[in-house]
């Protein structure tokens, strides 16, 4: 169950997207989360639907391994969308008991937030499946380069990103070994209390910070070995320089955004 | 000109307990000498805790000596300013290939090195080329390395370092978590940058058929060298390899068997080949047959050969899977059929080698019989009930079959052993007299020492772990013991312990075992009966030498008989008439001797 989570996960493939500037696909995951909170309207909802759907197709990534992101969301959308549901008080109230009740405008805003979270997670997790974690860290890295003026360890923090996006696998493999190991001694961490449920968890908890810490010592010192000294000095094999099309990507993406607000000044109907 | 010279080494791991009192002090290296010449291929064996890694770590600066001198590549190792350019011309691999791999795409963590090394990028590109190239592994240029094997995984991390172009590269232990394949290509892949490159290589391992090929080799213990000289020298003296506890290749045991036997063979014969030709002369030449034959010293092997156990198949009481298939991620397009149409048969008592390579669906298998897996199709029945039946109790198969993971030790997490122990008949609602009673008994059975159950689990030596956590499991009073790879990681002297317990065990305990592995050689000694996993079906399903006469077909999914099948079949395809079935040395040497005197 563990395996299925995709978020931090690279899917190599041969497409334009995969070979766009990780600063370009940064600042378009950036604007596409701004006009997924900005949109109104269905022909908004349209433009932003046909501009997920059509990043997909460009990356030749399957659908189904941007689907398999969701299931690790599943629990967090049920519970806003009931918190939507039940508690907020519209026009129409359809249903009321105690403190619940079901209206009209909750259900329009359960239904948006449900789907703003679910094009959330496959736009960033599109966003992850085509730039490997070192692109990814190597943009940001560049992207915040003037903070280190100030003194902000911006090297440093994305070295440490870069890492933990590699060992978070590693990590979730182990996990579903030690809870088997723990289950075949007998051990239960789904049945039971809040109590009882947090104290099961002990007995995988332990051996997965030792471990953690284990190969946190074995890759420092790889590291090491390596002669990694810090970010001075230092050089890169695939240095970031913006081609033609970054450019033209940089303008779809604003183009995309300017529809967007377009369509929510124009047409906010019907919502 | 050495390339590598230590004079009188010495590095001491102090303890500090909680005041900063000095708790102990273990002297790791001992007045370590070393001397190595550009271009050779040098091996370090010894056992763990030896020293061996310490001093590799000494060679790429990551520890720096107490005492002694060091000269790596004509630098002072002691001197802080040359501890980047050393780490630059002599290059470290490391023995878990998951925790040195820094990037999540394969050239990516090859370029990692240069990069470190502020080298331009057109270069890079070119050095990460021909470094994957060296190791043979172009073709994954962009893939994740979660998806590789060990084997593959260790070869990304040499790419990584041979992309830095030292003269000399360290390997330490970098088989020890690996399967027999992905020894073979890593070993080889050493050997070749030795050849091609005439990098230095430095091999440190546990595994003496991996020195071979070496110019020389240093044996350690307690951080002394204790041995050193041509492998031929090191292996005459299998007298002194076995004191020091060192795995001697089957081979030249089973001719220093024979030559203590009377028969006039040289001392440290290294390869199947040698010894072949050595037996092939003495059978064709009939004056030293006569000789031999007069000075036979009339040694017999009888006692060392396992005796044949039988057992009867009762379905009331054994382990039965019937036509039991599974699929991992059913219904998407990354459906992987693990089991194939399993059906077995397993009689209570009786003690079983489940073989396969990595993939082959062995530990999956395993995973089902104590239900912590639930097959796509078929049915497993213990004592008669079936297990997937509505009502019955998965609890209750869990106490029943006791489940061994690979790297058990990775389990532990109470303060102290006793208390790990305790989990399992715990968690069985047993009362706490009982569970303790439960717990002592697990510990004694796998010989835990009685001084340590109050010391922490994360205080002891690997093979000392291992018996924890296998006590953790016994502890539950299961039926049946599946083992999970027991001794993946140990070095020779720990594996020979945990599979004499496990032999031990099965013979006092009267348990059924069933021992998952991937080594022919260690299962041969011990079992029973081999089951042979191949892409998720049961190829063979049969005793050992039955098994085994199909060698051929055994290499075809690379898995290797034990090297005395394959010597007594050429043996006897030269025309020697021995009796090929043996899977033992004791055995072989019977044989061989037999077909000599006849």
């Amino acid at each position: 169950m563990l395996r299925d989570i995709t978020i931090g996960q690279y899917y190599p493939a041969n497409s334009p997207i995969h070979k766009l500037d990780p600063r370009v696909k940064l600042f378009a995951t950036l604007i596409y989360i701004i006009a997924l909170f900005v949109f109104k309207g269905a022909l908004g909802f349209a433009i932003i639907t046909a501009g997920l759907g059509a990043m997909i197709l460009i990356s030749k990534v399957p659908f189904s391994y941007i689907v398999k992101g969701l299931k690790a969301i599943v629990v967090i959308l049920i519970i806003t969308c009931m918190f939507n549901l039940l508690f907020t008080r519209g026009n129409i109230n359809l249903w009321t008991f105690g403190p619940f009740n079901i209206s009209d405008t909750g259900i329009k805003n359960a239904v948006m937030l449900v789907f703003r979270l679910i094009y959330l997670i496959m736009g960033t997790s599109l966003m992850t499946l085509t730039t490997t974690p070192n692109q990814l860290t190597d943009g940001l890295e560049k992207s915040m380069r003037y903070l280190a003026k100030i003194k902000f360890p911006v090297h440093a923090i994305a070295m440490m990103m870069s890492i933990a996006l590699r060992f978070i696998p590693i990590l979730i493999d182990e996990t579903d070994k030690i809870m088997k190991a723990q289950m075949a001694r007998g051990a239960e961490f789904e049945t039971g209390g809040v109590i009882k449920r947090a104290k099961a968890m002990v007995p995988l908890l332990v051996p997965l910070f030792v471990s953690a810490f284990r190969r946190a010592d074995d890759l420092a010192m790889a590291m090491e070995a390596r002669c990694y000294n810090g970010g001075e000095g230092r050089t890169k094999m695939n240095p970031l320089r913006y081609h033609k099309k970054d450019a033209i990507a940089y303008i779809i993406i604003f183009a995309f955004l300017a529809a967007v607000i377009c369509a929510r000044i124009f047409l906010p109907w019907p919502m | 000109m050495s390339i590598i010279k230590a004079k009188q080494l010495v590095h001491e791991f102090i303890r500090r307990d909680d005041e900063g009192n000095v708790d102990s002090i273990t002297t790791a290296l001992d007045h370590v000498d070393l001397d190595v010449q550009p271009g050779q291929f040098i091996a370090i064996l010894g056992h763990n805790g030896s020293g061996k890694s310490t001093l590799a770590k000494h060679i790429n600066t990551l520890l720096a000596p107490d005492e002694g001198t060091l000269w790596v590549d004509d630098m002072d190792a002691t001197l802080e300013e040359n501890i980047i350019p050393i780490r630059r011309s002599a290059g470290m691999v490391f023995q878990n290939p998951d925790n040195q791999i820094i990037a999540s795409v394969v050239e990516e963590d090859v370029a990692f090195g240069p990069e470190n090394l502020g080298i331009p990028s057109d270069e890079i590109k070119e050095r990460v080329r021909n470094s994957l190239k060296s190791v043979g592994m172009s073709k994954y240029r962009t893939h994740s390395p979660n998806k590789l094997s060990g084997g593959q995984k260790q070869r990304v991390a040499i790419a990584g370092v041979v992309a830095m172009e030292p003269k000399c590269i360290v390997f330490d232990e970098p088989t020890a978590m690996l399967d027999p394949n992905g020894r073979k290509e890593v070993i080889a892949t050493a050997h070749k940058l030795n050849k091609t490159k005439g990098v230095t290589i430095i091999l440190i391992t546990h595994y003496m058929e991996e020195v071979v090929g070496a110019d020389h080799v240093y044996v350690m213990e307690h951080g002394k060298i204790i041995m050193d000289g041509t492998p031929r020298e090191i292996f005459s003296d299998v007298e002194a390899c076995k004191e020091h506890r060192l795995d001697v290749p089957q081979v030249t045991l089973l001719a220093d068997e024979l030559r203590q036997a009377g028969m006039p063979l040289p001392k440290g014969v290294l390869t199947r080949d040698e010894l072949k030709q050595n037996l092939i002369e003495l059978y064709q030449n009939p004056v030293k047959r006569r000789e031999f034959f007069a000075n036979m010293s009339g040694k017999s092997f009888e006692t060392q050969i396992p005796k044949k156990r039988t057992y009867v198949q009762d379905e009331k009481r054994d382990i039965i899977v019937d036509h039991v298939s599974y699929e991992y991620s059913a219904g998407t397009a990354y459906m992987i059929r693990a089991l194939d149409d399993v059906s077995l048969q397993i009689p209570r008592g009786q003690f079983v080698g489940i073989i396969g390579h990595t993939g082959s669906g062995k530990s999956t298998l395993v995973s089902h019989l104590n239900g912590l897996l639930k097959a796509t199709s078929g049915h497993i029945y213990v004592d008669g009930q079936d297990i997937y039946e509505e009502g019955y109790k998965i609890r209750e198969l869990r106490s029943k079959v006791g489940l061994v993971f690979q790297y058990p030790e990775h389990q532990l997490f109470e303060t102290t052993n006793f208390k790990d122990v305790c989990f399992g008949p715990r968690n069985q609602g047993l009362d706490e007299k009982t569970v303790e009673l439960r717990a002592f008994e697990a510990l004694e059975q796998v010989g835990f020492p009685t001084e340590l159950f109050d010391a922490s689990p994360f205080d002891l030596s690997g093979g000392q772990k291992r018996r924890v956590a296998i006590a953790g499991v016994l502890a539950m009073h299961p039926e049946v013991l599946i083992l999970d790879e027991p001794t993946a990681g140990l070095d020779p002297a720990g594996r020979d312990e945990i599979l004499g317990l496990l032999a031990k065990m099965h013979e006092e305990m009267n348990i059924t075992i069933i021992l998952v592995s991937h080594s022919m050689e260690d299962v041969a000694e011990y079992v029973d009966r081999i089951i042979v996993m191949n892409q998720g079906k049961v190829m063979y399903d049969d005793a050992p030498r039955e098994v085994f006469k199909r060698y051929l077909e055994l290499e075809q999914i690379s898995l290797a008989a034990p090297q005395v099948t394959y010597l007594m079949h050429e043996l006897q395809d030269e025309g020697v008439p021995v009796d090929p079935t043996a899977t033992t040395v004791a055995e072989a040497a019977e044989k061989v001797i037999a077909a000599f005197g006849a």
